[in-house]
């Protein structure tokens, strides 16, 4: 009996969440507490990795902001995740992308996959 | 002088009860408020009760638990003895409380609903083994500091142990290299996250000495 497991999804609700992978472009919409009040930022990029499993399973969010790039990292089932949106599918060749943090411009494009 | 003493910490007088565990390993959960918390699963009982020391029969009072199963043919004659009076089965660990506030009955069980969702409990284990460490792993000494300036193999040396012809030797108590960790360590005021009484499993806070699968006593 994998008790870690067990104890881990007594204490997380592991809910549906979309089917994305790297190279995918995703919105987060999180939610984020100002005093008593809250409200939801979005945050759109390119997903880099997807990290571990079951519960504490992350992910990797990369983002051209003001030309700085910026990384963030959540956890899939984080309560403060109100949703996750799947803008675009992109076709990548390994499941973790960062030969795209030394790459910019043209060559940072990712193709998109056609359905 | 007797009295004085009885009032220091820890008082004498305050309960303290507790539980045999075997540490699982650690995971992070989401707290109410959404926080990320690193957290040690702790499988914990149910223990037996395996023999009360009251003041008439050994001088002071205290309580046995065992935790663990041992085969029976791993099992001295004189423990496998000492466990057929309470009726229980061969264990592996055998450890004594005092201060429980009160004392149980030969042979029953203690279990994990002692503890509460939001108690402060202290865990004590046997820390992970370092093996023989220098002063600078052990006892976080700063080295020399520079690479150069006549540095030739004193890069990690602990420095003077002390002035000269007074007092012409080494006071006690030096900090020096030697063995690191595989020693009995507690650590005070974990909070417990979730108690989980179907499993027999404790969610405590923070990180708790020892490897997984090593036992550890929670004290409440």
């Amino acid at each position: 009996m994998d008790l870690i497991k067990v104890a881990g999804e007594a204490m997380v609700e592991k809910r549906e969440m979309p089917d994305f992978k790297a190279g995918d472009t995703v919105t987060v919409y999180y939610k984020i507490i100002e005093g008593n009040k809250e409200r939801i930022q979005q945050y759109q990029g390119v997903v880099l990795q997807r990290k571990g499993s079951g519960i504490s399973e992350t992910f990797t969010v990369r983002k051209i902001s003001n030309g700085v790039g910026v990384e963030r990292i959540f956890p899939l089932y984080s309560p403060k995740i109100d949703k996750i949106q799947v803008d675009k599918r992109g076709v990548v060749r390994r499941a973790r992308i960062f030969y795209l943090r030394n790459i910019s411009g043209k060559k940072a494009r990712i193709e998109e996959k056609k359905s | 002088m007797s009295e004085f003493r009885s009032d220091r910490w820890p008082k004498q007088t305050e309960t303290m009860s507790g539980i045999i565990g075997k540490k699982i390993g650690m995971t992070s959960v989401f707290g109410a408020d959404g926080k990320y918390i690193p957290c040690t699963i702790v499988q914990a009982g149910p223990c037996v009760v395996t023999q009360v020391k009251t003041k008439d029969t050994d001088g002071y009072e205290a309580v046995q638990l065992s935790f663990g199963e041992r085969k029976e043919k791993h099992t001295s004659s004189a423990m496998a003895g000492h466990f057929k009076k309470s009726g229980a089965s061969p264990k592996r660990k055998v450890v004594e409380f005092r201060h429980f506030p009160e004392l149980p009955a030969l042979g029953s069980e203690i279990k994990v609903d002692l503890f509460a969702e939001g108690d402060f409990v202290d865990v004590i284990g046997t820390s992970k083994g370092k093996g023989f460490q220098g002063v600078v792993r052990r006892h976080h000494f700063s080295g020399v500091g520079m690479q150069t300036h006549g540095q030739h193999n004193r890069l990690r040396a602990p420095g003077s142990l002390g002035a000269s012809s007074d007092p012409s030797r080494v006071m006690k108590g030096m900090r020096m290299g030697g063995q690191m960790g595989a020693r009995r360590a507690k650590i005070q005021n974990l909070q417990i996250v979730k108690v989980m009484p179907e499993q027999n499993v404790l969610i405590i806070k923070g990180a708790v000495p020892g490897h997984n699968g090593s036992y550890v006593i929670v004290e409440k």
